[in-house]
């Protein structure tokens, strides 16, 4: 009979809103007085997956910090698209330095913010630096790890789209194996990224042992900010690498971005997990499992995948990739639960 | 602050860039059909009353449940719910227990003594309704919300016909049918009982504008079995109608019922709680071809009820104490006709009773020029009006379809169909939206969530009783069911757009108001539309 | 108060007597004592609210301080040579965002070949970063120039680099006046930024700008620039009435009256170069010294009208403009465009190369004979090189660039021979 959890709010969590949650239960962005930090007008891509996590991911932590925020951006689509002369779309105070050096600008903002608060001239207020993949897990490395070594008082946090596309869909050292870019092609036998290479900068993060390191996709808007909200309650060095994707790079539709990015959570290509001192403490489980075909069919950078007769053998490579950190974070999808 | 030139902007000022300009197709907010509301026969607009439910405002469901149907808690009983066949859950899990959550939001109105919203003003016209079975209550409801006088003749000495006098009492306790109707009588509508028409022109003449005729069908079908004396040969309608007289029907230890309809399995059921040790039914087909809802088979096979399958009964009254059927096995033709095979079985029956259907007594309508009768039943057209001008029919009489919300849909169509009639209008049903697909939606925003199983009255007390074989849902699991609802086609304001949109493109107007499309900014990616749970947004092409 | 202290720490002293609030900086000889002094004043407590920073490179050096100067905090760091270079990008980007940083340049070689002693090379690559930078003479003028550059920075929102001597000055033990907090205090106000990075008071720093506005963002950067030529007079004069000392200006002319030859250098060599030109004028030559302080912006009006009168100049420069020649004497070239001046560039002391008096008494007297080349590489060893460069003409066939490269060179080498 009737064995049903009381608890059960017809979408949950799932959605945005839910009115049938008490409203401090409610998503940041479900509120009708969300900061919309990057608000309108901004010339991302239509679709674009950045501008929306960047939208998410500020907002959460303007509402975690009481609007006591300052941000540092690094070079890419979105500081681009955010603020060209004579307009720009943030409504925080915000900087946008260099393509490499927005982890030091921000421990520079960091250590400012200490100072003016300890003279007394200021308050407590908190210092975000973003920057997409390539500002992150290639030229502003040097820069991110010094931040995290020294454990200062910022949250990093990384819009990965798998690529250069600011510059126009290059490489970087976050682009996924076989995905193919303006400069994949003259390596290797195949036009896509060669297996082997780049760097899952979560775990080195993880490596540096700093209080909190975090994945998440712009699918699983909750869990975001359930993420930057709980980054934000913690001092020292904090890094959240944010599944983002992009329309244009990936050859998706535009309407597609949500859909990507929740289909490389469920098919295991992205592990969402957290992780605190170097030690993962939970995962988000694959709720609908799918072979990661589902996710690699749709796009165009894979498209040289399934042509006339389909690479059998690289899409079983990838979906060896991401058994593994199915196995590694363990994401198998688990009974029950919303 | 000192801004320098061009490096350092204000924030916020890209609203100033109206990136609307680049939008080649445009998202725009719509209402589709849900599924259930298109395959709910009393046209309930389901959806919108468990958005309610799901709040927890039962009574704000209850009275936008009873906008169109005035009977939730005999509905929520009686029901066959051909809404939850066409639920869109039940590609997920299973369907949403619509129909349980209408008993519940029935249960809780009639506990609490909720009553109707108000009628509209008089307009001082008279209706004339016949009969108190669903299509008439529902007629005269309907006609009563729209500031009609409806004045129901009943020739039963109880209102309800087939509710009260054919569906059993271990289905449909009569305190829930005599509560609902109170509630009729209370908002209105004028009852008068022992009232039999049988001239309906002449009827008319006491002042009347327009009627609604609701007499169903009651005259049992006979099939020609030879039988001797000693056999009793009774029908289900007279059987059932029988119970609601102080002396239960006399049918015997060992009973057999003719037929396969749901009538059937009541009289099975029936009889077997009147003390029958033997309740058999003989059915010429198999069971997939058998009429009779599949979980009422299944109740029936719980409580011992037997099945002869592929049967028909040739002789009865046969033996030396009258007592014995013969029966004939039957099997299909390609056609999946039973077909005779010569094969008999004399079988022991204190009594038969036949559940072959009901024709409709039409003879009040004796001379009424103008009407059309087709195979026992009357033509009416796509508003329910019979060939005589003004005269108007539905339920049971006018259609194949026979159940209480058919009737209760009827009474409503006819009803809407009078009032523009007595406005001198035609009658015009406004047009349906597109049905609310599951393809159109996307189901990875619900929860998971299985159906809710209603408590089952124990076995043992439903083969001596009449209780009430089903339970009701208590409020938890009520809510826990409508909350199963995914408001195909309809925003329930789910805050998605509002989320998703990476151009803030969409506005939020609050609780209850839902959102709007900012084409200023709007860029035309259709992510909201894609990400809409519900399918509520549609995606068009930008003109030039 | 006087003290006899090494440059390093003098600075290190007056720039802790500035009250900056961050502090930045990644290890290069010869800057590492400032920051070693800085480090232990604020552990010590001598210097109360500052955040002393160990950061990685000098990239990230130079970026903490745009991210704290950009949030309103009195930011310092100090770098050399290689550490300058390393920094480049964010070099330009302080500069061009308008934060009024201070740096100090302990000025070293730029390799290769690797070399840590002291010529101009790294802060004049940086001639054109949109930077104010001040070149000390001594250790005091180092000293002091710190706390002018601060006022200066933030007055003008522009950020200043003194740029000192690699071990000549840096770690050289000598004398100086240490200000007091009262003084530098009176003269050097709390910071008040022209744009910061504030919750109450949001702004987007660091627009991208495109062919629209940048000529004038630009223009606006040079312009800023030339009121840092009016400024930086004045400030002298300020210093001067709180400190009692003249340092900083422009240009410091050192017994040009009636020169007829003048010669212009920067930094310490002034020292050198003023001891031989007072020897000289005791032997009745005419000569006499221009020290440029303000390399940029360069002051042209104020060079012009030194030279005004004198018949040649030497420019006397530890930096050299590959391929070109001089490039404090391009810009003094430019000052004098017209007057008919006879000029001389002289290459000197790079990678450390120690100028002697000696040698600057032969070259000076050269020059007025109007006997010295255009170019003039002071003290090189001509043999080796000569050698070397014989050896490569007859062992490299590399096409056609390389070798009328060579013939250049084969050029210059032929007229000195
Ligand atoms: C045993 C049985 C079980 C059923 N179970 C279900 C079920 O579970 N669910 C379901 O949806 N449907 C069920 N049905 C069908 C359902 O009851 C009918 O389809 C429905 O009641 C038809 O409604 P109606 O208003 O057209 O006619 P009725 O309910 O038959 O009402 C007609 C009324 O008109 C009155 N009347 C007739 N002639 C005159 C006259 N000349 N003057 C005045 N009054 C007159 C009658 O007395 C009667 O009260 C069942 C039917 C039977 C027989
Ligand atoms: C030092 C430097 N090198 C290269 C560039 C050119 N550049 C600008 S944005 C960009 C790519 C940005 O890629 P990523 O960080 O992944 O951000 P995205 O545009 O993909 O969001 C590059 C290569 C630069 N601006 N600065
Ligand atoms: S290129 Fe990609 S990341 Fe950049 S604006 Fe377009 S969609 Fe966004
Ligand atoms: S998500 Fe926003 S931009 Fe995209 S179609 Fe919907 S309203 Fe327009
Ligand atoms: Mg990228």
């Amino acid at each position: 009979m009737s064995l049903q959890p009381v608890k059960f709010y017809q979408t949950g969590t799932f959605t945005v809103g839910n009115r049938l949650l008490a409203p401090e239960e409610r998503s940041v962005q479900a509120n009708m007085q969300r900061t919309n930090s990057l608000n309108s007008g901004h010339r991302a891509c239509q679709g674009c997956g950045e501008a929306l996590g960047a939208r998410y991911a500020i907002d959460a932590a303007m509402n975690a910090t009481n609007r006591q925020l300052i941000a540092a951006n690094a070079t890419g689509c979105l500081e681009v698209f955010s603020t060209p002369y004579p307009e720009t779309s943030w409504q925080i105070p915000w900087i946008h330095s260099l393509f490499g050096n927005a982890a030091a600008v921000a421990t520079g903002i960091a250590a400012a913010i200490k100072v003016k608060k300890q003279k007394g001239q200021g308050g407590d207020v908190r210092v975000v630096a973003q920057g997409g993949d390539g500002g992150t897990t290639d030229i502003g490395f040097g820069c991110l790890s010094g931040m995290f070594e020294r454990n200062d008082d910022v949250l990093y946090i990384c819009y990965d789209n798998g690529g250069y596309m600011n510059t126009g869909v290059q490489r970087s050292s976050a682009t996924p194996p076989a995905a193919r870019t303006a400069t994949t092609m003259p390596l290797g036998p195949e036009p896509g990224n060669v297996f082997g290479q780049g760097k899952f900068v979560p775990a080195i993060a993880m490596a540096h042992e700093i209080p909190y390191v975090a994945t998440a996709t712009v699918a699983d808007l909750r869990d975001l900010e359930y993420k930057v909200t709980k980054a934000m309650g913690i001092r020292g060095a904090r890094y959240i690498h944010i599944l983002v994707p992009c329309p244009l790079g990936w050859g998706t539709a535009s309407h597609d971005t949500i859909r990507m990015a929740r289909l490389a959570k469920e098919t295991g290509i992205f592990p969402v997990f957290e992780a605190e001192y170097g030690e993962v403490k939970s995962v988000l489980a694959i709720r609908r499992p799918l072979p990661v075909e589902e996710y690699l069919r749709p796009q165009k950078r894979y498209a040289h995948l399934f042509g006339k007769s389909p690479a059998v053998a690289t899409i079983a490579r990838i979906q060896a990739l991401a058994d593994k950190n199915i196995r590694k974070y363990r994401l198998q999808a688990r009974q029950g639960g919303h | 602050m000192d801004k320098p030139f061009a490096i350092t902007l204000k924030p916020g000022s890209s609203l100033a860039n109206h990136t609307g300009s680049w939008r080649t197709t445009r998202p725009e907010y719509v209402d589709r059909l849900p599924p259930c509301n298109a395959a709910c026969p009393a046209g309930e607009n389901i959806q919108g009353w468990l958005f309610h439910a799901e709040s927890g405002d039962y009574e704000k469901a209850w009275h936008a449940l009873v906008e169109n149907n005035p009977l939730p808690a005999i509905m929520g009983r009686v029901c066959y719910h051909p809404c939850e066949g066409g639920c869109n859950r039940q590609h997920m899990d299973s369907a949403v227990g619509i129909n349980s959550v209408e008993r519940f939001l029935g249960d809780e109105a009639n506990k609490h003594g909720w009553k109707f919203a108000p009628a509209a003003a008089a307009s001082g016209r008279r209706v004339l309704v016949i009969g108190s079975g669903p299509a008439g209550l529902s007629a005269a409801y309907h006609l009563t919300r729209m500031g009609h006088k409806a004045v129901i003749y009943e020739e039963a000495p109880l209102a309800g016909g087939m509710m009260r006098f054919g569906i059993p009492k271990y289905r449909l306790p009569r305190e829930v049918l005599d509560t609902e109707i109170q509630r009729l009588l209370d908002f209105g509508v004028e009852l008068h009982l022992e009232t039999k028409v049988t001239d309906v022109q002449q009827t008319m003449k006491d002042g009347f504008d327009a009627v609604f005729l609701g007499v169903g069908a009651h005259i049992a079908k006979r099939a020609y079995i030879p039988a001797g004396d000693a056999n009793k040969v009774l029908d289900a309608v007279s059987v059932l109608r029988g119970m609601e007289d102080h002396d239960a029907p006399l049918l015997g230890r060992r009973v057999v019922v003719y037929g396969g309809g749901n009538t059937a399995i009541d009289v099975a059921r029936t009889a077997k709680r009147l003390g029958a040790e033997e309740s058999i039914i003989v059915y010429r087909r198999t069971r997939d071809k058998m009429p009779a809802h599949d979980f009422e088979v299944e109740e029936a096979l719980q409580e011992g009820i037997s099945i002869k399958w592929l049967s028909t009964i040739t002789e009865a009254g046969m033996g030396e104490r009258g007592d014995d059927i013969m029966v004939e096995k039957m099997a299909l033709d390609e056609n999946g006709f039973p077909q005779p095979t010569g094969e008999f079985e004399r079988m022991e029956a204190d009594s038969v009773v036949l559940a072959l259907g009901q024709d409709a007594d039409l003879s009040l309508l004796e001379n009424v020029p103008g009407l059309v009768v087709d195979k026992g039943m009357i033509e009416i057209d796509a508003g329910m009006m019979t060939g005589h001008p003004g005269v108007f029919a539905g339920g049971d009489m006018a259609g194949n379809e026979r159940t209480v919300t058919v009737a209760v849909g009827h009474g409503k169509k006819a009803a809407r169909a009078i009032d523009a009639w007595l406005r001198g209008e035609k009658y015009a049903p406004l047009p349906k939206p597109e049905l609310a697909t599951f393809d159109r939606m996307n189901p990875w925003y619900y929860s998971d969530a299985p159906k809710t199983m209603r408590p089952v009255l124990d076995i043992i007390r439903r083969q001596s009783t009449f209780e009430e074989v089903l339970g009701g849902l208590d409020e938890t699991n009520a809510l826990f069911e409508a909350r199963r609802c995914m408001s195909c086609g309809n925003c329930f304001e789910c805050d998605n757009c509002y989320g998703v949109c990476p151009d803030n493109a969409v506005i939020k107007l609050g609780p209850g108001k839902r959102f709007q499309f900012n084409y200023d900014y709007c860029k035309g990616c259709g992510i909201c539309a894609t990400e809409c749970p519900c399918g509520a947004i549609r995606i068009v092409a930008e003109e030039n | 108060m006087l003290k006899q202290t090494e440059g390093s720490h003098a600075v290190a002293e007056a720039v802790a007597l500035c009250r900056p609030e961050v502090i930045c900086a990644y290890p290069i000889s010869p800057q590492t004592h400032i920051v070693e002094g800085l480090g232990e004043m604020v552990k010590s407590g001598d210097l109360k609210d500052c955040e002393f920073i160990n950061v990685e490179s000098e990239f990230a050096a130079m970026s903490v301080a745009i991210g704290s100067s950009a949030t309103g905090a009195r930011t310092y760091t100090a770098t050399a040579s290689q550490g300058l270079l390393f920094m480049v990008e964010a070099v330009y980007n302080a500069s061009g965002l308008g934060l009024p940083i201070v740096m100090t340049v302990a000025n070293r070689a730029i390799g290769a070949p690797i070399n840590i002693w002291n010529d101009h090379s790294d802060s004049l690559s940086q001639r054109d970063c949109g930077w104010i930078q001040l070149f000390a003479e001594t250790n005091q003028e180092a000293l002091d120039l710190h706390i002018q550059a601060f006022k200066l920075a933030e007055e003008l929102s522009l950020p200043v680099m003194v740029c000192m001597d690699g071990f000549i000055l840096t770690h050289a033990y000598e004398r100086v006046d240490i200000p007091t907090q009262e003084q530098v205090d009176a003269f050097l106000p709390p910071y008040e930024p022209r744009q910061v990075l504030d919750p109450a008071e949001p702004v987007s720093i660091g627009a991208m700008v495109g062919p629209e506005a940048f000529m004038e963002v630009r223009y606006l950067a040079h312009a800023k620039q030339m009121q840092a030529l009016e400024r930086i007079p004045q400030m002298a004069e300020e210093f001067k009435t709180v400190f009692g000392r003249a340092i900083g200006g422009l240009t410091h002319s050192y017994r040009t009256d009636d020169a007829e030859t003048i010669v212009i250098a920067m930094g310490s060599v002034l020292g050198t170069i003023k001891d031989v030109v007072d020897e000289m004028r005791d032997a009745g030559e005419k000569i006499g010294v221009l020290g440029i302080t303000s390399f940029r912006p360069f002051p042209i009006a104020a060079v012009a009208a030194a030279l005004k009168n004198c018949k040649r100049f030497v420019v006397l420069e530890k930096s050299l403009a590959v391929g070109s020649g001089g490039i404090v004497a391009t810009d003094v070239r430019m000052a004098v465009t017209g007057m008919g001046l006879k000029g001389y560039t002289v290459v000197a002391g790079l990678g450390g190369r120690a100028i002697t008096k000696k040698s600057l008494h032969a070259l000076f007297a050269k020059a007025g004979r109007g006997e010295l080349e255009p170019v003039t590489f002071l003290d090189l060893d001509w043999q080796v090189v000569n050698r070397q460069l014989e050896r490569e003409r007859q062992t490299r066939r590399s096409g056609p660039a390389a070798e009328s490269m060579l013939r250049d060179v084969g050029t210059v080498a032929s007229k000195i021979a």
